[in-house]
């Protein structure tokens, strides 16, 4: 158990709830339980509501998967679509030819741009350019846009080249069917390929703008970035054998956060000797755990773009290592070792994902016919592994002789991320809170903490209804103090 | 070249009646009206503006539950709220991040709600849901082909 997970005495504290977070994707709470000097004795974050996607799969014939997963999530369907699409090509024992490798390289690539894009541009970038406190209505996409147009328009822009790159790829903007088991079913006409190159350099451009944007940021509120929501972890990712950045294959590469190795060039697909899964009764939402350092308390472990940028060697595009070298050296490391140096990583990713796009759009295997490998001896189980925007994904099935889906497990980023995201808000609440009055701009703390890993709840677990935010702090006797609703007035005392 | 209609309709189709508004713009782009494109989402989003871009008119559809009607349409006007806050963002709200990206009004908007009563995972359309597009549909075919004039019925 980690510290601030459960209080000794919880019955003679009061509790504020987050409810449902804001600028996440999909509906999750964050319960704080404090004393009477309003000292931060518990912090959670909770997912309350039960999903149970990899149920729904079972029974379903395997081919179906890689469309059906994309239901998981409106946000990253594509990475969702490409992991089953890979635990499927293990299922009939293809391997792909290289056009269909370099189309589903495409597509991927192209969604973790728009991915990106979207939480930089309309998610985190409230909280930046306006402050963790600003009032909470102009803390969104629509005011930014009168603030800071040409922001918003680059956000629109960079999201709308990601979706025509997955529409092209994919058949759909979303949604698309694009991979299938063995291959992908759409060639890529020249003329679409021409239509992307078009603007290829302008994304570059404007990607290399947001790198640059962010540094700046970081440069001004160095002592504020660099100790929010401190999080010292293990990290963990896909790298190529070299140690190159691959966001679509490789093998498991773990370092503890010293930089110590735990493993390296790991067997993806045998992920279970690596990674345990624990549960805890407070949330619907896995514990994963290294197995080599123990347990969900010891060796839980982060993924996504600051992991990913601080285990590879190099990274394969010139611009996005060059920015790479910069991120790790800026401050003597300090960006790289701080929560909300993911936000920068995340920033040199895209960048990297638009040059990788403008490679493959150059590379006339791209336009190739042999879309469809002939399956190879067929498995019973299928591992899917690749890096999505937000970390490390994996789709594992067992699939019967009568093409049955009997089995499937799930490990998405954010639930990788889990025991991380608690460990960022307990140092915010510990940081922040300790002894402080609450008020709204003290809770977006916690909400800024948590999109730093742009957790993903909606994939993450079952999020079905609507879901009202409510803050209230009750007295040590559990006697409403105050309560609030969000989009309401300020917090308001109770009679 | 941009079609002068389009016809936009959100939500999940794995969730039951959410699917109400893709379902309604499948059924109307299977009638290969002329004029019209037709675009589906999960979920709106600011670049969603670029695609209100020089048309005539836009009618986003969406599934709801708190409805007198088996469905109902309002005009739309842009409104700058903090609705990109989680995924229940407004046809507003993307209007007015036209405005902003634009400096220009968006063209006319309308917005069609289809009601719904289930939203588990997993569903289909309920029947009484399909009743319901059944009868937007005809609305909207009639609306469409010009055998009617908007609005048709409003709420």
């Amino acid at each position: 158990m980690t510290d601030l997970e459960t209080a000794a005495h919880p019955e003679h504290l009061r509790r504020i709830a987050i409810e449902p977070l804001s600028r996440v994707e999909g509906h999750g709470k964050v319960t704080l339980l404090l004393d009477a000097d309003n000292r931060v004795r518990q912090a959670r974050l909770h997912i309350v509501e039960f999903r149970g996607f990899e149920k729904f799969i079972e029974g379903r014939p395997y081919w179906e998967v890689p469309v059906m997963v994309q239901r998981l999530c409106g946000i990253c369907p594509v990475s969702h679509h490409l992991a089953a699409a890979k635990a499927m090509d293990q299922i009939i024992g293809a391997r792909l030819t290289p056009t269909a490798e370099k189309i589903r390289r495409l597509m991927h690539y192209g969604q973790i741009l728009q991915s990106h894009a979207l939480h930089f541009f309309y998610l985190a970038a409230p909280d930046l350019l306006f402050g963790f406190d600003a009032a909470p209505d102009q803390r969104n996409v629509a005011v930014l846009a009168g603030t800071h147009r040409d922001l918003v328009r680059q956000g629109v822009l960079l999201r709308k080249f990601g979706q025509e790159v997955i529409r092209i790829t994919a058949g759909k903007r979303i949604h698309g069917t694009g991979a299938i088991p063995g291959g992908v079913n759409k060639a890529i006409t020249s003329a679409e390929r021409d239509w992307l190159r078009a603007d290829i350099a302008t994304v570059i451009a404007t990607c290399d703008e947001a790198v640059a944007r962010m540094a700046r940021l970081f440069e001004q509120q160095l002592d504020t970035y660099a100790h929010f929501a401190e999080c010292k972890a293990p990290a963990l990712c896909l790298v190529r054998n070299e140690g190159t950045l691959d966001f679509y294959d490789g093998g498991l590469r773990a370092r503890r956060a010293d930089g110590t190795p735990l493993f390296d060039n790991a067997a993806a697909d045998r992920y279970w000797e690596l990674i345990g899964e624990d549960v805890k009764s407070w949330s619907y939402m896995k514990f994963p755990f290294l197995k080599c350092l123990g347990d969900a308390d010891s060796g839980w472990y982060r993924v996504g773009p600051l992991a990913r940028l601080t285990l590879c060697d190099r990274v394969p595009t010139p611009r996005a290592e060059r920015e790479r070298q910069q991120f790790l050296a800026f401050a003597g490391g300090a960006a790289a070792r701080a929560t909300l140096g993911t936000h920068w990583a995340r920033m040199i990713e895209m960048l990297h994902a638009a040059e990788v796009i403008g490679m493959l759009l150059d590379d006339p295997e791209l336009l190739g016919r042999d879309l469809v490998a002939s399956g190879g001896q067929r498995a019973e189980r299928g591992v899917g592994v690749i890096e999505a925007p937000r970390g490390t994904l994996i789709h594992h099935y067992r699939v019967d002789e009568n093409d049955r889906v009997i089995r499937a497990n799930l490990i998405v980023s954010t639930t990788h991320n889990n025991q991380a995201m608690n460990a960022a808000i307990r140092s915010v609440a510990q940081r922040d809170f300790d002894g402080r009055e609450i008020s709204e701009g003290l809770l977006n703390h916690i909400e800024v903490a948590l999109r730093c890993f742009d957790p993903c709840l909606s994939c993450a677990t079952h999020a079905v209804g609507r879901m009202p935010l409510i803050v209230e702090a009750r007295g040590a006797d559990g006697r409403l103090i105050a309560r609030r609703v969000r989009d309401d007035a300020p917090m308001s005392k109770q009679p | 070249m941009t079609a002068p209609i389009l016809i936009f309709g959100w939500g999940n189709p794995a969730r039951g009646d959410d699917g109400l508004g893709p379902a309604f713009v499948e059924r109307l782009e299977a009638l290969h009206l002329p004029g019209i494109e037709c675009l589906t989402d999960f979920q709106l989003q600011p670049e969603h503006a670029l695609d209100l871009a020089g048309r005539q008119f836009v009618l986003f559809v969406d599934a709801g539950r708190e409805l007198a009607e088996p469905y109902a349409v309002r005009r739309l006007a842009p409104a700058a709220q903090a609705s990109f806050d989680r995924h229940a963002a407004s046809p507003e709200a993307v209007m007015q991040v036209y405005v902003e990206l634009h400096d220009q009004a968006p063209p006319p908007c309308a917005l069609l709600v289809l009601r719904g009563s289930r939203f588990a995972l997993g569903e289909a359309l309920s029947a009484e849901a399909r009743t319901h597009l059944d009868a937007a549909c005809t609305w909207a075919e009639r609306l469409f082909s010009g055998r009617s004039t908007f609005p048709a019925r409003t709420s």
